[in-house]
């Protein structure tokens, strides 16, 4: 259990991570909600992975943390909070510059202006 | 009532902040206007009481729900953290002042944003729990995303997005640390982490370094610290003014976490994990100071640079970070103050002049004269002079003050050098800002209108620590002195941190 879970807490964090690099808003936006969903299940396993454990004392032989649980309902709501607060903004910045690039203006394109040049001569 | 002090600061705004956004105060921008200011005032003296109190009572703990502490949230006000909510207090109270004049008319909810800004910096500085400390953090800054775009326009959308990903995966990664700090120390209570971790096993201790290591990656990117600044100058240059005068405290909010957890819990008393970051963070002090100067040099207006003198400021408290003794400490506490106010005001002053100068607004060219030269000429002068550390004014005090903490031949190799040639080219990009902007006039003849009084009022009350925190050296001094040894000699005062002995 505990290798699969690491994999998938590994994998979310590399694509959260790959997406956060790229150039266009949506990406970025993508890649900071897997980043948190990776952060979710990494704080949920700080607690230790346990199976048939619940959170009160005296209902069952082993008992789970319940704090991590706590933890992880708080970085949930904010997480929503900002994922909201970015998807706006995200929206906001192509309603105002124009392009959906997270500078704001996009790279020079060399094969269009290589054939505007012969268009031209 | 006295023992409620505490949360005070916290509570305060955010009522405040509530209330405004309902009915009877929402209804008209004067009525935002008194109330916001009552509230702040109220706050500043919430903070006031608090700070006197602690200093003749000592720490004070407020146990939240009365959940026994290394199990429950608690706030701890102690001599550092009551010190900076007093600063926040004050320069939240000059950020409204000057909005007053009609920044807050660009955009709404000025009020209830700087308000609830104002709880998340008292809140992060008060909180006694790294995990609250987080959610703090969370509160400042969305209220700071609402902030900076406030007013609109597409330079303010563009440094924006930037700041909002980046302190995104800033949020993320300190998740990470606290998960690994809490799976291997087992709390979050900081005073009770710094117990525990001298005691880890060998494999824990890696984890617990790894978790360390992430929260300087996290904190230096709230502070600024060198790879990790280049967000600061574009952000700070595009926000209103009195927005960014507020700013300047949100860098210190990242020095003082570093103080707070590196020194108290990875500090001296950590066992194998002692003193962790220091190899990590000379080098990226020195370097920070040395892009800020570069940087400021090559600024092409009044914002840009002050924003850049700011990443000077966290370069030069990052050294006292380093140096981790209790004089540099000590020292490290009398420059945030001072840096704080002063780069607030010459934010301020920057929006000044920009007003008074029309199009060309604070950029270094030839333009019109301003309005007012001498108001704004005397408010530059001072700030100019205290921000490089000229005498008579707290500059000069407070870099003294971090030259002398230096104590072996190697650390003075390297800070004096550094914190000196800083402190010429700060001079130097000043006085060719300063020389631009009041002396190289157009014929143009027009003129603007005059600063208001709220503005006036607002630049003078930062402009003032200046005189005074020299003036009150001693006991200001004594004062950093005795919080320094506070946060240093942290076992003395785990009684009053942890009634119930460590969990």
């Amino acid at each position: 259990m505990e290798a699969v879970y690491a994999v998938c807490v590994g994998l979310l964090t590399f694509s959260g991570i790959f997406l956060c690099l790229r150039g266009r808003t949506f990406p970025v936006v993508m890649g900071l909600t897997m980043l948190s969903y990776a952060v979710n299940l990494f704080l949920f396993s700080s607690g230790r992975l346990k199976l048939d454990g619940a959170a009160i004392l005296g209902t069952s032989y082993t008992y789970a943390d319940p704090l991590p649980q706590a933890l992880v309902l708080t970085a949930i709501v904010i997480g929503f909070a900002m994922t909201a607060f970015v998807v706006i903004l995200a929206m906001r910045a192509r309603a105002d510059l124009g392009n959906d690039h997270v500078d704001g203006r996009l790279p020079p394109q060399p094969e269009t202006k290589t054939r505007r040049k012969k268009d031209q001569a | 009532m006295i023992e409620h002090l505490p949360i005070l600061p916290v509570l305060l705004p955010l009522l405040g902040a509530l209330l405004l956004l309902l009915p009877p105060l929402s209804a008209s921008l004067e009525r935002q206007r008194i109330a916001s200011l009552v509230v702040s005032a109220l706050t500043l003296l919430a903070a006031l009481t608090l700070m006197l109190h602690t200093r003749a009572e000592g720490i004070q703990l407020y146990v939240l729900g009365d959940w026994q502490p290394p199990f429950g949230i608690v706030l701890v006000s102690d001599l550092l953290s009551s010190l900076l909510v007093l600063l926040t207090s004050v320069l939240g109270l000059a950020a409204l002042l000057y909005a007053c004049a009609g920044e807050d008319r660009t955009g709404a909810y000025f009020h209830p944003l700087i308000l609830f800004q104002l709880m998340g910096i008292n809140g992060a500085f008060l909180t006694g729990d790294i995990f609250n400390l987080f959610v703090f953090f969370e509160v400042l800054l969305i209220a700071s995303y609402a902030l900076l775009i406030h007013g609109g326009g597409k330079q303010k959308t563009q440094a924006s997005f930037h700041y909002v990903a980046l302190n995104l995966v800033g949020s993320s990664l300190f998740l990470f640390a606290l998960g690994m700090l809490y799976g291997t120390l087992g709390t979050l209570n900081i005073a009770d982490m710094s117990t525990k971790v001298a005691k880890l096993s060998e494999a824990e201790a890696v984890l617990a370094r790894a978790g360390g290591m992430l929260l300087l990656v996290v904190f230096g990117l709230k502070a600024a610290m060198l790879p990790l600044h280049f967000w600061l100058t574009r952000a700070y240059s595009s926000a209103a003014a009195p927005v960014a005068a507020l700013f300047a405290i949100m860098t210190k909010v990242g020095i003082y976490s570093l103080y707070r957890v590196h020194t108290v819990v990875f500090g001296e008393n950590a066992g194998p994990l002692a003193n962790m970051i220091e190899p990590w963070i000379w080098p990226l002090a020195i370097m920070t100071v040395v892009a800020g100067s570069i940087g400021a040099l090559a600024s092409p207006n009044l914002r840009e640079l002050t924003a850049n003198l700011v990443i000077v400021s966290v370069g030069t408290l990052l050294i006292s970070v380093a140096l981790q003794n209790e004089k540099a400490t000590a020292a490290g506490l009398y420059y945030l103050v001072h840096s704080t106010f002063i780069s607030a005001a010459l934010f301020l002053v920057a929006g000044l002049i920009s007003e008074q100068r029309g199009k060309a607004g604070d950029r270094f060219v030839m333009s019109r004269k301003v309005r007012q030269p001498a108001l704004l000429g005397v408010c530059f002068f001072v700030a100019a002079m205290t921000i490089a550390g000229i005498p008579p004014f707290s500059g000069f005090v407070g870099k003294l003050l971090m030259l002398q903490s230096a104590e072996q031949g190697s650390e003075m190799l390297w800070v004096w050098p550094t914190i000196l040639i800083s402190s010429l080219i700060t001079i130097i990009a000043l006085s060719r800002g300063g020389t631009t902007l009041f002396w190289r006039r157009s014929t143009d003849k027009s003129q603007s209108d005059p600063a208001s009084p709220w503005q006036v009022a607002a630049v003078t009350l930062l402009l003032l620590a200046a005189p005074l925190m020299v003036i009150f050296g001693g006991p200001m001094t004594e004062y950093t002195d005795a919080a320094a040894r506070q946060l240093h000699q942290l076992p003395a005062s785990l009684d009053v941190l942890l009634p119930g002995g460590p969990s």
